[in-house]
């Protein structure tokens, strides 16, 4: 079965992510890792294209930084890799995106599902997974912890679905577009073949052109990033002849605000 | 010229630099206190190439030039001391003859074991009355009885013997007095008449076992000779230049590990209401970590491109691996002094960085031998000019 899936470049975990003085959203010279929600879908469209016996292609939308995540996927495994450039798309801009996603995945031609990770670490959201299944009209099942069986016989997908409730297994028709949870895999290292075949990777661009769409009109404006207030701190050293005193004195503190 | 390192090997480099914070780290500071080695993490590491640096892809090796090598050394080496020096010595001193010298029997018998995360591989080359001068004082001797050689004798100080499916020993084949005396021999471990004594008590690297081993009268058939009979010395002095780069790689990742942690602990502690990185003391050390780091990993790096050249590299693998042991005593020293007491402790890492770091100026050929070696090539360049 041939499976698709996103990924992107985001920054380092470890980064200390910023707005500077001109209002951009930075994070200095810090490295960019792939989107860490991304590891599991990338590790499971490799897992599944191999049980069905098909190809697992991985789709990044976004300008050249995003062909990091796209080599890593390639040395974790994945087939093949695509990049898909529009210079008026505003990162930000979830319909946009989804947009391009699901023209891309309708130019694959037989593609029949769809992994995002749960979500992007950089924008902090999925609405964009929705929107690109809303966009294909295929069905959408979020949070899945597994997946149970493939049929591609009679085409259907069977999962795990992660509720606040509890689980929840269930059977839908393909095509189908997920997004899926961390724990359903043990994402894999690249290995040192799949770094050398990354390595001398060509990665195609296809522009909104080639997919034979236009980007919609933007329905939100970004009007300014903040950065978060600084967190003001007292500190207080709490005194006393003995530790039972300062102890005391220090429950008594918690009680009256409340901690305890 | 060029510093840059290629894209494939920044990739490469990044993701064992992952694997190794995420797989060893964690485990590193049990490694030293039990002394076992987190085999978790090397049974994944056929994965990533680890355990077949330089061995053909046909044998379930890597391939990689020795840059690539080193690098990956360098990875581990800043996480796990003792983990750096057995995948070191599994890869340089236990696959490194049979790649070079092996027959293609050998190769296919031996090579596809040792990279596949079951095994590590090792040499025994020192003998407990011979180190530096195995030339004239190693003893242990094998005689050709029909189609079989028959070894005798006892070696030391050997790493991973207990792990090898397979050892390299030297031996002495001929009593000539000459560097035409030795041969190297392939000996399992589990042939009669092979004894592993208990491993050795050592100050550090603690989850590398270290080994004396004692062959009484054992018997591996003739086709177990590696190389050409006679050509035993010429070939452990080659594995040791080769050796050497890993050696200077894994002192630069210990001395990386220290460094990180030294810097950061500096930020963090406060003295007279201020980080201690603001005093002028404690920059000087950060200053001088950084300035000998840069210099030793350069010299590492750069021994292991004139050997992927195809030039003689003798001289500058002995001069990487002589001052990158001896930067990586500086830097862990520092590292403790900037930590105070702290650092004297078990529940920093440091304390056992500087104990595992104590080896590289001993092991692969001592600082003094690796004098000898550069005054010994120098001279000779001087006298040809």
């Amino acid at each position: 079965m041939q499976i698709v899936t996103f990924t992107r470049s985001t920054p380092d975990t470890a980064a200390k992510v910023e707005v500077n003085s001109s209002g951009v959203v930075t994070w200095g010279d810090a490295a960019t890792v792939v989107n860490p929600w991304d590891e599991y879908s990338l590790e499971e469209a490799i897992v599944q294209a191999k049980n069905t016996g098909g190809k697992a292609t991985v789709i990044a939308i976004g300008p050249e930084m995003h062909n990091e995540a796209l080599k890593h996927s390639i040395a974790m495994g994945l087939d093949e890799a695509v990049r898909v450039q529009a210079d008026d798309l505003d990162m930000t801009d979830s319909l946009g995106w989804a947009t391009l996603a699901a023209a891309a995945v309708q130019k694959m031609g037989n593609a029949e599902l769809v992994i995002f990770g749960k979500e992007s670490i950089d924008v902090a959201t999925d609405q964009q997974v929705y929107q690109t299944a809303r966009k294909l009209g295929w069905t959408m099942l979020s949070y899945v912890s597994k997946i149970l069986a493939i049929d591609t016989a009679n085409k259907t997908i069977k999962v795990e679905k992660v509720l606040e409730q509890g689980k929840q297994i269930i059977t839908v028709k393909l095509p189908v577009v997920i997004s899926v949870m961390k724990g359903i895999n043990e994402p894999r290292y690249p290995s040192f073949i799949g770094i050398r075949k990354a390595s001398k990777a060509v990665i195609p661009v296809w522009t909104p052109g080639d997919l034979g769409v236009s980007l919609p009109g933007k329905t939100s404006e970004l009007v300014a990033y903040h950065n978060l207030p600084a967190r003001a701190v007292q500190t207080e050293i709490i005194t006393g002849e003995s530790v039972q005193e300062k102890a005391a004195k220090l429950v008594d503190k918690l009680l009256e605000e409340k901690v305890l | 010229m060029d510093f840059e390192l290629s894209n494939e090997l920044k990739m490469f480099q990044k993701t064992i630099r992952d694997f190794c914070e995420n797989e060893i780290q964690p485990h590193a500071t049990a490694a030293d206190e039990t002394g076992v080695l987190p085999w978790d993490a090397i049974r994944k590491m056929p994965h990533l190439g680890l355990l077949g640096l330089q061995v053909s892809e046909v044998y379930g090796g890597a391939d990689m030039d020795t840059l690539a090598a080193s690098i990956a050394v360098e990875e581990i080496g800043r996480v796990c001391g003792s983990t750096g020096l057995s995948i070191s010595a599994h890869n340089g001193l236990g696959c490194g003859p049979i790649v070079r010298w092996g027959s293609d029997e050998q190769k296919t018998t031996w090579l596809p074991k040792l990279t596949s995360g079951k095994f590590l591989g090792s040499l025994a080359l020192t003998e407990p009355q011979a180190g530096s001068d195995l030339l004239n004082g190693a003893q242990t001797y094998a005689y050709q009885d029909g189609d079989e050689w028959v070894i005798n004798g006892t070696k030391a100080w050997i790493t991973n013997v207990s792990f090898a499916p397979v050892i390299n020993v030297l031996v002495r084949t001929r009593k000539d007095g000459s560097s035409h005396d030795f041969s190297i021999i392939l000996v399992e471990p589990d042939r009669a008449g092979v004894s592993v004594h208990p491993p050795e008590k050592k100050m550090g690297l603690k989850a590398s076992p270290t080994h004396m081993i004692s062959f009484e009268n054992v018997r591996v058939p003739s086709q177990h000779l590696l190389g050409e009979e006679g050509s035993g010395f010429y070939m452990t002095m080659q594995t040791l230049d080769s050796g050497r780069i890993s050696i200077g790689a894994l002192s630069v990742g210990i001395a990386q590990g220290a460094f990180e942690a030294m810097v950061r602990y500096a930020q963090e502690r406060k003295a007279f209401n201020e980080p201690i990185a603001n005093k002028q003391l404690i920059q000087e050390k950060i200053a001088n970590a950084a300035v000998e780091l840069e210099a030793a990993r350069m010299l590492v790096y750069k021994a292991a491109w004139v050997k992927d050249q195809g030039r003689d590299y003798t001289k500058i693998a002995a001069i990487a691996k002589l001052k990158a042991s001896e930067v990586a005593e500086k830097v862990c020293h520092d590292a403790i002094q900037i930590h105070g007491s702290y650092g004297y402790s078990r529940d920093y890492p440091v304390e056992r960085m500087y104990r595992d770091q104590r080896l590289m100026t001993i092991g692969e050929g001592t600082s003094e031998i690796q004098r000898i070696v550069i005054a010994r090539q120098v001279l000779r360049e001087f006298h040809h000019s």
